[in-house]
């Protein structure tokens, strides 16, 4: 299935395995998302290798970072007409709280979309939304 | 401290995060005030799949780590020290099968916060992201001496 059959698919039924299955660093960190209504919850389920404080534990920045931005791309690439995987041009990542070694979560909003840039929030929590670990902003290209 | 002594201990910090290790990362150069990290190419964390480049988290994590260890280079005991924030430009996208490489530098250190700079890049030489991030100090004692001895080596 090429990129674009497998986005139709997704947008159609909702069922995000076979584009999770389409991108290696999805799997890699093991990135899920589902959709309630229009609105798309992203989940990171812990998993050892994503460890980098080996003394709390918690997860990598890195990683969370990562899931962020792959969240952000996946939100962007459902809601717009376009049909391949934005170009991220940068992305501002605030740590708030330490990503203890358990389930977390990201949402995403579009703060604005111009004709060739996009201006995504990403927000990421764990035990409540009320108490996000980190927040984000990424800037994706949409044109060539 | 000797630079391959620099080396030395970075390497056995890296070694402690699992993700670091899941990446294959490994210390390529270690002096006072710089620090060169490389994360080998890899299907595993391709983030486009109809053009084999890696995924910008997986060079997110490359320069978290780098940024977050160059302070193990300018201290002489070991002090953990958390990411406040990061700033990730991305210029180009990395070249598929090639090994891409972080140098960082720790260009403003006070008693708080240690203010850091890195740059990506792949054989070229081509900078392919650069990051500017802060991280803050919690002192060492926060860090279990066991873990800092770890890190410090048993001969030293």
């Amino acid at each position: 299935m090429s990129t674009p059959d497998i986005l139709r698919y997704t947008r159609e039924t909702g069922d995000f395995s076979r584009m999770i299955a389409s991108i290696p660093y999805a799997g890699f960190i093991g990135l899920q998302c589902d959709r309630f209504g229009d609105d798309l919850i992203f989940r990171l389920p812990p998993k050892n290798q994503n460890i980098g404080n080996p003394i709390l534990p918690a997860i990598h920045g890195g990683v969370i970072g990562g899931f962020m931005e792959l969240s952000a791309a996946i939100y962007l690439m459902m809601s717009q007409e376009t049909l391949r995987m934005p170009k991220i041009i940068d992305f501002s990542l605030d740590y708030l709280r330490a990503g203890l070694d358990r389930e977390t979560f990201a949402e995403c909003h579009l703060t604005r979309q111009g004709n060739r840039v996009a201006n995504v929030m990403i927000n990421a929590w764990q035990k409540s939304r009320s108490q996000p670990i980190a927040t984000a902003r990424a800037h994706f290209l949409l044109a060539d | 401290m000797a630079n391959n002594a620099r080396l030395e201990r970075v390497s056995r910090f890296i070694n402690t995060l699992n993700q670091a290790r899941e990446l294959g990362l490994t210390v390529t150069e270690a002096s006072e005030g710089h620090l060169t990290l490389c994360l080998p190419y890899s299907e595993r964390i391709i983030g486009n799949p109809d053009t084999g480049v890696i995924h910008g988290g997986a060079i997110t994590t490359l320069m978290d780590t780098a940024s977050g260890s160059v302070m193990i280079c300018a201290f002489d005991d070991f002090e953990l020290c958390p990411t406040l924030d990061l700033r990730v430009d991305y210029m180009r996208p990395a070249e598929p099968n090639q090994p891409v490489y972080a140098r960082a530098e720790p260009y403003r250190v006070t008693r708080n916060i240690i203010f850091t700079r890195c740059e990506a890049f792949q054989g070229s030489g081509d900078v392919i992201a650069q990051c500017v991030g802060t991280f803050m100090r919690i002192g060492r004692e926060a860090t279990p001496k066991s873990f800092r001895d770890l890190i410090a080596g048993d001969a030293e």
